[in-house]
């Protein structure tokens, strides 16, 4: 067999094998969907789970929130200042924040965090045949252990995003105003005054569909372990890896079409 | 109560099961024995539909049951209790909280009424007073015997054990053996026992199938299959190694 054939077969595999991950993550997000109508939802894993999702990330997501407005208000104030536009700086971070910075930052995090977490526990589950016990029992696994994860990611989501935008532009503002001396009022007129709603709906939007993209390849990864504990830690990297490089991917897709959709006048 | 007929399967691209046929009766103890690798839990996962069987029918009390989806496989599944070889308790989850689950799930709300029937059910598996510890905390045979307290809590019709006694030691085994016909009499239920252990075999079948090829080879009472001259039995039967192609 000559290389080039040899390569082609490779890439055709790569390629089916793709397609069958993407076909399995759209057959379970459809099917989590039909559950949560089908089924009473399990509050009370629903509220354990948005302890560990929302409570619990909380840190670690408002520390990256406060450090990134931080960040980049003092890299946007050594450029700025050259040019003497000291006071634009307010709205360049805050919108910066909505827009990119605070849900892909917060989620990338989650992806992280929660998605590892959701991934290992699940594939545990998985080998140790806890999810044939599940079943054995007469409970349907997506109802009882993807339901709630993925409702509590989707709904912590938005929230994080949006306690992470406030500390970023705060501490934005600590930065620019009391570290390098930029005029208080002018600063928070102007981040008032240009940052729009929509940016801020722009930021809730995207960390709600992180959410679903984070929670669903999490799942799929930990409901479809390979036997064996090697079988965990490949699932759990993988499952952090593929969140992350769709979650990129999307949200150049969600950019181009939240601005296409809501600045279209 | 249930029959296999012709049941087929084919993991990784290899045939495993090639038309099995089984019957159990009412309140019958069956043994499935056969070498590692046969597919005996193939069989039993495909009795309670954990797997869809290529080819065949698997018939519970008069039901077709393949071809069910997922979900319509649940009122049955209720009717039948399995026994994990791993034990497969609920990490997350004390020992009450295990064995309460099913019950749950079948809509008993009442806390006295759960602690009730959980310590009934610890009482028959003798782990009363277990109901806070966590899975972790348990030893090996005490796992065994709590997921079989789950699995009986709601009283099946049918229970199927995968390998209850693998990596137990004999005492801790011979108590499981004991437990598994103690079940039988007081619960009336049938049973089908998949092992490779011949002292447990002969101890709780009524009937013992060698499952063979994907093949039930041969099936009859444990005396039967004691006398039997089938030079592949007979190997089994007695852990000979000696022309099965197995060399130390």
């Amino acid at each position: 067999m000559g290389r080039a054939e040899y390569l082609s077969g490779k890439l055709g595999g790569m390629v089916m094998g793709s397609c069958q991950t993407a076909g399995g993550v759209f057959l379970l997000l459809g099917d989590t969907f039909r559950s949560m109508f089908r089924y009473k939802i399990r509050w009370d894993q629903l509220m354990e789970q948005m302890y560990f999702i929302g409570i619990r990330s909380q840190v670690v997501v408002l520390t990256t929130g406060a450090f990134t407005g931080a960040v980049f208000a003092a890299q946007v104030w050594f450029q700025f200042k050259r040019f003497g536009m000291e006071s634009a700086i307010g709205p360049t971070v805050s919108i910066a924040m909505c827009r990119e910075l605070g849900p892909v930052l917060c989620c990338l995090l989650l992806a992280g965090r929660v998605g590892a977490a959701m991934a290992a526990e699940l594939s545990s589950m998985k080998i140790t045949e806890q999810v044939d016990a599940l079943r054995a029992l007469g409970v349907y696994p997506v109802e009882y252990l993807v339901v709630p994860r993925f409702l509590a990611l989707v709904l912590s989501a938005p929230i994080l995003t949006a306690m992470a935008l406030v500390t970023g532009i705060g501490c934005g503002y600590f930065v620019a105003v009391k570290i390098f001396g930029v005029d208080g009022a002018y600063y928070w007129d102007n981040t008032v005054k240009f940052t729009d709603r929509k940016d801020v709906l722009i930021a809730l939007i995207k960390a709600l569909i992180f959410g679903v993209i984070i929670a669903t390849i999490a799942c799929h990864k930990g409901m479809n372990c390979p036997p064996g504990t090697a079988g965990v830690g490949k699932t759990t990297t993988e499952a952090v890896v593929n969140a992350s490089i769709t979650l990129l991917v999307v949200n150049f897709f969600l950019t181009v079409l939240l601005n296409a959709l809501l600045y279209s006048n | 109560m249930l029959k296999l007929q012709g049941i087929e399967k084919r993991l990784g691209g290899q045939a495993v099961l090639r038309g099995v046929n089984l019957q159990v009766g009412q309140g019958e103890r069956v043994v499935v024995i056969g070498r590692s690798g046969c597919g005996k839990s193939v069989m039993l996962r495909i009795i309670m539909g954990l797997l869809p069987p290529d080819a065949g029918e698997v018939v519970f009390e008069g039901t077709k049951l393949t071809g069910l989806s997922e979900e319509d496989w649940n009122p049955y599944r209720r009717k039948i209790g399995m026994l994990f070889q791993g034990a497969a308790l609920f990490d997350s989850l004390s020992v009450f909280e295990n064995l309460a689950f099913p019950l749950r799930e079948a809509g008993e709300k009442n806390e006295k009424v759960l602690g009730e029937k959980v310590a009934e059910a610890l009482k028959i598996v003798s782990l009363s007073g277990t109901e806070q510890k966590m899975p972790a905390e348990l030893s090996g045979g005490m796992k065994k015997r709590a997921a079989l307290a789950r699995a009986i809590i709601r009283k099946p019709d049918l229970m199927l054990y995968d390998e209850p006694t693998t990596g137990l030691d004999p005492i801790v085994a011979d108590s499981i053996n004991r437990l598994i016909l103690h079940l039988g009499e007081i619960l009336g239920m049938a049973s089908i026992v998949v092992t490779h252990d011949m002292v447990s075999a002969r101890m709780v079948g009524d009937r013992i199938a060698y499952l063979h090829e994907g093949r039930i080879y041969f099936e009859g009472t444990p005396e039967q299959v004691d006398r039997c001259e089938d030079r592949l039995v007979r190997d089994f039967v007695r852990g000979h190694a000696e022309g099965t192609g197995v060399t130390g």
